[in-house]
């Protein structure tokens, strides 16, 4: 069924895309999970940084990328721009759900815990983190499958990837090129969720 | 002889609400101290006020006679044994990790947490070998509130506060709780001050009752004289006997 002459472009190609994902939500959690604490303890911040990241999801994906390219030392052509940009669309369901899953903690349980003598840094590692996780790890899972989806259009502004496939099927309107590109990205997505699906049933206790 | 613990002339407002109302009073060691009110009366405020969950907005609350505000809160509070109604188990901790919480916080060898979280289950009523490895959402409400006082008993605290603790009990329930609180108190003789609405439970309990009414101290009595109180406030509830 598959052209030989496309498979191993294929296989290099799922590749990349595999790593621009990873590498991007992997900087999303970095600052998303620090950030979204940082915002159970600051109640001024949440607006200004939730709405922030509430604009960039709203800019289309495309337009974001374009926006990218003049910019100097995060823009350009290339994978650094589409690293930004997929970080930038990450981060709102990590922020959001790492917020959402710290505060939703049982009022009489935090309490409990202060009143018991547990330090700060105590309660956010031995209560407020393992009861928030499966929230957070949910909000990881909706920003990875969707990352995973956006980052076709990576290849737009030369980021490659799976968007290569499709891009140029387009353009020749070869529809054999859009579905090499297009099939291993939702085989993807489905394995990722799949993923996260094990790991929500492992993490989660209550 | 030293109060174990003192209130001298504690107001706390917010905003324009004024909770507490010049609050002074002292209890002796070992006593047991029922703050008695209708809700909204202060009694939960001024029990915050002892393990620093609240300060005064005037006077102070001496613990040990050192004012809350001048100790090390996570020592003050590792050594004031906390109960409240909704239990506050951690949903995610074992019985035995719930109950060896404070002590393993405090630093205490593993084999000695072990030995006392099966010491106090025993003590009140649950039996180690069953529970120890169960969670907080596999037991009953009676169960866990068992659990919640096991825990606050762990780490051999100087003080025990109880905030409204059987309130959300079947009255069977509540009362056999209360037996093992009075079999606990009278061999214990730990100072505790015991939060409730409920004028049945608070002279059953106490050694001591104060009763509250809109953040002022009514009256301190033990539960003899406050049978026969003549106070509005102590009619009021007497009343509801």
């Amino acid at each position: 069924m598959i052209p030989p002459y496309l498979l191993q472009e294929m296989a290099q190609l799922t590749g990349e895309h595999f790593v621009l994902v990873l590498v991007s939500i992997a900087i999303a959690v970095a600052a998303g999970l620090p950030l979204g604490i940082f915002l159970t303890r600051r109640a001024e911040w949440r607006t200004p940084l939730l709405g922030f990241a509430n604009v960039m999801q709203t800019i289309p994906s495309l337009a974001l990328f374009g926006f990218l390219i003049p910019i100097p030392l995060i823009g350009g052509i290339g994978k650094r721009s589409a690293i930004v940009a997929l970080v930038l669309y990450a981060l709102l369901p990590i922020l959001r759900n790492t917020l959402a899953g710290i505060l939703g903690v049982d009022a009489a349980v935090r309490e409990s815990a202060i009143a018991m003598g547990m330090t700060g840094r105590q309660l956010l590692w031995e209560v407020e983190l393992p009861l928030a996780a499966p929230t957070i790890l949910a909000g990881v899972r909706i920003a990875t499958v969707t990352t995973i989806g956006t980052a076709t259009i990576a290849a737009a502004i030369g980021g490659g990837g799976l968007g290569v496939f499709i891009f140029r099927g387009i353009a020749s309107v070869d529809t054999t090129q859009i579905l090499a590109g297009a099939i291993p990205a939702a085989l993807l997505a489905l394995l990722s969720d799949g993923g996260f699906s094990w790991i929500e049933r492992r993490v989660s206790v209550t | 002889m030293n109060a174990a613990l003192e209130f001298r002339q504690v107001s706390y407002r917010i905003g324009g609400n004024v909770i507490l109302d010049n609050l002074s009073f002292r209890i002796e060691p070992g006593r047991t101290l029922v703050l008695l009110g209708r809700s909204g009366s202060g009694k939960t405020t001024a029990l915050k006020m002892l393990n620093g969950l609240l300060f005064p907005t005037s006077g102070q609350v001496l613990v040990e006679s050192r004012a809350t505000t001048d100790w090390d809160l996570i020592q003050l509070r590792r050594s004031i044994g906390y109960v409240i109604q909704e239990v506050g188990l951690f949903p995610h901790f074992t019985i035995g990790e719930n109950v060896g919480l404070v002590p393993r916080l405090q630093g205490w060898p593993p084999q000695r947490i072990a030995a006392r979280v099966a010491e106090l289950l025993a003590q009140v009523g649950l039996d180690p070998a069953q529970f120890l490895d169960r969670y907080p959402r596999q037991l009953s409400g009676g169960q866990r509130q068992r659990v919640g006082v096991a825990r606050a008993l762990a780490a051999e605290p100087t003080l025990l506060l109880f905030d409204e603790p059987f309130g959300a009990l079947d009255p069977v329930t509540r009362v056999e709780l209360q037996d093992q609180f009075l079999e606990l108190r009278d061999r214990l003789q730990k100072t505790s001050i015991f939060v409730t609405h409920d004028v049945r439970e608070a002279v059953r309990l106490g050694t001591e009752i104060a009763l509250l009414h809109r953040g002022r101290l009514e009256e301190l009595t033990t539960p003899a004289e406050f049978l026969n109180s003549s106070g509005p406030e102590a009619r009021a509830f007497l009343s509801a006997l």
